[in-house]
């Protein structure tokens, strides 16, 4: 695995600027957490990093070299809706098979398969369904595998929990701490969820209106946050604070 | 295979079979009656209908019976080629903007939207006198005059397929663009095209018909049912029949062409909306109105809701019974597919055939629910909050008038009264510059002031009862905070009490004073909202609660889980519905269904450690 | 997520009128080209094998095909600026003069007939709707789309010859043909209305159900407002504005349609002058009918958008 670095990221569409100025380092055999509210450009800074979202300004590198943003790409992503994530007319193993980096033969392809399957906890027998089969959960465990099915020395995560139902997303983020754990995945995790990040990161960044308002260990950033928007989103966490009465 | 389906319904068999009849004249129309067809008979020119000519003959006396069904052949095959030189050229403008990249491909999108503007009949006219008047130029005009519709469809659904994820997630796999329009983008859009193709054609037939006719397509000595009709309508004094059955003929078979194409879209589900829902309307029975309880504002006893559906009736809500104080707020928690949002449009009356709602007793805000002439009164007393605030505002209304609507409706107040009371209520939601705000529409709001507009709504009357469903789901944590303290604030001024529907546990626990958790349509646990976390006795609630982390949950273990999926509506099992995910189930759990008793619904509750 | 309020109604006028012009580009240089595009020679073409050479050449000189095809642009713009259309090949009138006389027929016959099917398109859309709302009335609807589909599929002109045989030929209520006192309108009125008003009330039966399935319409009723109100106030203007959008391009074809409709009845409009022209090559004639018709096409697009946005401020907006 390599590190993933941001450096002066901007983005814009039109006079509207979406990323100013975005530094961060997703180091090796990191999971770095990356919080903030919709339209704070969680998603853009990951869109960004696999060329699915045009640069205005800045680098992103990995390992000290630009990330290609044609091609296989070294850096993976899993997005957050499971129900449009996967073709529906490709079986799941038609879908894995795709994102493998050499083409293999037919035993060594199923092979690859039945391994990636069983990373996620999969049965082997579900190479041959089409996603209508599947729960939210398990397409979500299939996006996982296709990530990795490519190799990629990042992943990005981007909310890959928050369309699931409570029950199943717990199974998903265990997952994630195993691949870690495992596989010793680099990864930039994004979630509205700062309970979730806080279970899953190493680090966390708080992006607030397209820039990086706080960036440290997860212990420090959520347990002693320094900047008043971490503080903020921190007490708006449905049971933290007593909820009080506007006056 | 779904494509067989077709011919199970009425249309798609009548659509097929009228096909192959047209499809088979085509085919051996001029071989089997060509020589009759033009065969010329001097003692029977311009007949009548008769024995040896069914409908009559012509001006050189040849039959026209004869000549309609193998004029079948050109007008098909015209038809056919010309919506095949549209499709071809519209999928490759349509794909442009995929294959060229963005700048040529807007280019291209924006030329076929100026194109598209213009009527195909003017389209065609201008390429009948560039390619020329004849067959051959006709059917040229018609396909090259049909393809930017065709483009622009194409790119319609080009697009929406293009945003789906799996097609970012081809690209970032490194699949190249003409591989993810083959692989992913074509197959994807392939059905709606087929069917689109297939009603095209039937419209081509019409149209060639009409250039025919006009003079501009076939020209003698070949004939179509087009020119056909051109000749039969000098004579239509006389003759009526001449000119009208190739007119039936194009008919029938622009029919065919479009029921098929109907009957394939209803299969492929592109085409209205469901109709397939039976009515299971059943006469209700009377229930005597029960005296209202004093100081109880919601009470709900045995409330069933149904849904019909092709796999039998779901029932979504099997049972609920449950009651709320004056200016009590209550919780309602599952997942999705629980049941909890109907239980709250249902007490809400809101549910509309033929979803069927059934209670033994239904009493919301002192109005018995199954009695008649209380919904009206419900205007006033109360107020309810939906999840998606972007959609729940009507987006042709200014918002103040929405707003004044109630007052206006149901207190008898003026137009100027009412905006008044709209203006005053907004500034007590908490929205700035409320004169001015009341003038906007709904899309001049942010996701946050509309719920803020939703709760100043229902404070248009005098709610004794707010009815939330879900009402901060769709909002930034930040903004959800506000909401939540905004109807928090609301039921202290007014007394109201709270329905709050939630698959937020903390949220639940924030505002309320009590908890239902409902698992696959029924209440399975009541309890006081502070003793959810840590004085929960069904198996369900607790694994609900310790699946979700929180600010607290300990680092170094895995996260609770609950083995299984959620119970399927259409096949709730039999005993308690949990059972095939719970730990603790024994056959007994499977087989009889467990009542909630003292606030818990589990034969196990007594053996789960507290 | 602010939306500048002031400023929205110009730039949606100044990005209208800029759609508006391009169009109207495309739509003049696309005539001008037109008689370049056919293959061969088109006076040759016109006037016959047999015509003399320098007849031929002398009608060439006329038209302007001799000079380099950016003069020929350069002129034809400046011609067309000044509302000259060129002279007719076969009859040696000014093109624009004939224009003239047979457009009023052509506009009258468009506008009844749009107006015809919008007054019944969309109160049956809307009863039907109602109806046949969430699998209600099932025989209802499979008579109103089996009707539907049927008289769609059946094409103007048809319907045209159809009209002609039974209150005409059999009846003899209305005339044959010609246009000639009210009653001539009422066949080719009727003739080019039925279709598109199948056509609309189907969309609008389709829009009003969506609608009626939408929050808002949900949150009308919460409002505990008599269930007409909630059709009418509520649905109705959302069903409409989204059936004007399609109900833009129904009109268009209706003006096209007249083609077709003229010449069943010999109505003495533009559509059966340009199918004479097309027959006998008379490009200058064709060339000024063509831009006519499109010009009337674009302002009536116009038109609908404008409607649109004032009824649905949103569609100003959007687009982007």
């Amino acid at each position: 695995m390599s590190t993933l670095s941001f450096h002066d990221v901007r983005v814009r569409y039109g006079s509207h600027t979406v990323l100013d100025d975005v530094s961060l380092e997703v180091a090796d055999g990191q999971t770095v957490g990356l919080v903030g509210e919709s339209g704070c450009g969680k998603s853009t800074l990951a869109r960004a990093a696999v060329g699915l979202a045009p640069l205005t300004g800045g680098q992103i590198l990995l390992d000290g070299r630009p990330v290609p943003n044609r091609g296989r790409r070294p850096v993976q992503m899993v997005f957050q809706d499971p129900y449009s994530s996967l073709d529906p007319r490709m079986t799941v193993g038609e879908s894995l098979a795709e994102a493998m980096p050499e083409r293999l033969g037919r035993t060594a392809r199923q092979a690859e398969i039945t391994r990636l399957l069983a990373l996620v906890h999969l049965d082997a027998a579900r190479a041959a369904d089409l996603p209508v089969r599947l729960s939210g959960g398990q397409r979500q465990r299939v996006a996982l595998a296709r990530a990795l099915a490519a190799r990629p020395q990042v992943i990005l995560a981007d909310e890959i929990t928050s369309a699931l139902d409570v029950s199943v997303q717990g199974a998903v983020l265990n997952l994630i701490r195993d691949m870690r754990r495992d596989l010793g995945l680099s990864m930039l995790f994004i979630s509205h969820n700062l309970a979730v990040v806080r279970y899953v990161a190493d680090h966390v960044a708080v992006l607030h209106n397209g820039q990086i308002v706080e960036f440290g260990p997860t212990a420090q950033v959520l347990g002693a946050p320094r900047h008043d928007y971490t503080r903020h989103l921190l007490a708006a966490i449905p049971g933290a604070v007593p909820l009080k009465e506007q006056t | 295979m779904r494509a067989a389906r077709v011919l199970l319904r009425p249309v798609g068999f009548a659509g097929f079979g009228l096909l192959t009849l047209v499809l088979l004249a085509a085919a051996f129309g001029p071989v089997l009656w060509g020589g009759r067809a033009a065969a010329v008979d001097t003692g029977n020119l311009l007949a009548g209908p008769s024995a040896e000519h069914w409908i009559g003959t012509d001006n050189l006396g040849r039959d026209l019976f004869a000549r309609v069904l193998v004029a079948a052949r050109l007008s098909i095959v015209l038809a056919v080629a010309a919506t095949a030189i549209s499709l071809v050229l519209g999928i490759l403008l349509g794909a442009a903007p995929m294959l060229l990249g963005r700048r040529l491909g807007r280019l291209v999108t924006s030329a076929v939207n100026v194109l598209v503007a213009f009527p195909g009949l003017l389209l065609v006219l201008f390429f009948a006198v560039v390619f020329g008047v004849g067959a051959r130029g006709a059917a040229l005009a018609v396909g090259v005059a049909g393809a930017p519709a065709f483009a622009r469809l194409c790119h319609t659904l080009m697009a929406a397929v293009s945003e789906r994820d799996y097609i970012a997630v081809a690209r970032i796999a490194g699949v190249s663009r003409i591989r993810v329009l083959l692989r992913h983008v074509l197959p994807n859009v392939a059905e709606p095209l087929i069917v689109n193709a297939t009603m095209a054609a039937g419209g081509v037939l019409l149209t060639f018909a009409g250039l025919s006719f006009l003079g501009l397509g076939v020209q003698s000595p070949s004939y179509d049912w087009g020119k056909l009709m051109q000749d039969g309508l000098n004579g239509i004094y006389v003759h009526p029949l001449a000119a009208l059955a190739p007119g039936i003929a194009v008919v029938l078979a622009g029919l065919a062409f479009n029921l098929t194409g109907e009957a394939f879209a209803a299969v492929f589900g592109l085409g209205d909306l469901p109709g397939g829902a039976r009515s299971l309307e059943e006469p209700r029975e009377p229930v005597a109105a029960t005296p209202a309880v004093p100081g109880t504002v919601l009470s709900v006893e045995g409330l069933r809701v149904t849904i019909p559906g092709p796999a039998g009736p779901i029932r979504a809500v099997r049972g609920v019974t449950f009651a709320l104080s004056d200016g009590e707020a209550v919780g309602v928690v599952g997942e999705s597919g629980s049941g909890k949002s109907l239980t709250a449009l249902a007490v809400a009356g809101l549910i509309e055939p033929p979803v069927r709602v059934e209670a033994d007793h239904l009493l919301v805000a002192g109005e018995d629910l199954m009695a008649a002439g209380a919904h009206r009164r419900l205007g006033t007393s109360l107020a309810i909050v939906f999840q998606d605030p972007m959609t729940s505002f009507n987006p042709a209304h200014r918002v103040g008038p929405q707003l004044a609507e109630v007052s206006r409706f149901h207190q008898r107040m003026g137009r100027k009264a009412a905006l008044a009371r709209a203006v005053d209520r907004l500034r007590a939601v908490r929205i700035r510059e409320p004169e001015r705000r009341a003038r906007q529409y709904p899309f001049e709001f942010s996701g946050g002031m509309r719920q803020r507009a939703m709760i100043g709504m229902g404070l248009m009357g005098d709610p004794r009862l707010i009815i939330a469903d879900e009402p901060t789901t769709a909002l930034d944590v930040t903004v959800q905070r506000q909401v939540l303290e905004l109807l928090a604030e609301v039921r202290r001024d007014t007394g109201a009490a709270l329905l709050l529907i939630s698959h937020d546990v903390s949220v639940v626990t924030d505002v309320c004073d009590r908890v239902l958790v409902m698992y696959a349509g029924r209440v399975v646990e009541e309890l006081p909202a502070k003793d959810l976390r840590t004085l929960a006795r069904h198996p369900y609630t607790r694994a609900l609660v310790a699946a979700v982390p929180d600010m607290d949950t300990d680092l170094s273990r895995p996260l609770a889980v609950i083995p299984g999926l959620p119970a399927d509506p259409v096949h709730v099992p039999a005993g308690c519905a949990f059972a095939p995910r719970c730990p603790l189930a024994d056959d007994h759990c499977r087989a009889v269904a467990p009542a909630l008793v003292a606030g818990v619904a589990c034969h196990k509750s007594t053996e789960v450690p507290v | 997520m602010k939306i500048p309020t002031s400023g929205r109604w110009p730039r949606f006028a100044l990005r209208r009128a800029a759609r508006l012009l391009v169009s109207l580009w495309v739509l003049v240089t696309a005539a001008f080209l037109m008689i370049h595009l056919v293959p061969g020679d088109p006076v040759r073409a016109a006037l016959g094998p047999t015509a003399p050479a320098d007849l031929v050449l002398a009608r060439k000189q006329e038209l302007g095909l001799l000079e380099p095809l950016w003069r020929q642009y350069v002129t034809f713009l400046r011609h067309l600026l000044n509302g000259e259309l060129g002279v007719s090949i076969s009859s040696r009138l000014p093109v624009g003069e004939t224009i003239a006389q047979r457009l009023p027929a052509t506009a009258q016959l468009a506008v009844a007939a749009f107006l015809l099917a919008v007054a019944v398109a969309v109160p049956v859309g809307v009863v039907m709707a109602m109806l046949t709302r969430r699998g209600r009335g099932r025989r209802t609807e499979l008579a109103f789309t089996g009707t539907n589909v049927v008289v769609g599929a059946i094409p103007d002109f048809l319907l045209g010859v159809g009209l002609v045989y039974l209150l005409a030929v059999q009846t003899h209520l209305f005339p044959v043909a010609g246009r000639d006192g009210l009653d001539s309108y009422v066949l080719p009125v009727l003739a080019l209305a039925i279709g598109p008003a199948a056509v609309l009330s189907r969309i609008v039966r389709v829009e009003m159900l969506a609608v009626l399935e939408t929050d808002y319409v949900r949150t009308a009723r919460a409002k505990r407002l008599t269930s007409l109100r909630v059709h009418l106030v509520h649905a109705l203007p959302n069903a409409v504005t989204a059936s004007l959008t399609l109900g833009g391009l129904l009109l268009s074809s209706l003006v096209a349609g007249t083609v077709l409709v003229e010449n069943v009845f010999a109505w003495p409009g533009l559509g059966s002058s340009i199918v004479s022209s097309i027959v006998a090559k008379d490009y200058p004639m064709v060339q000024g009918t063509v831009l006519v018709y499109g010009a009337g096409v674009l302002l009536v697009n116009t038109l609908v958008d404008v409607v649109l946005a004032l009824l649905d401020p949103r569609s100003a907006i959007g687009e982007s």
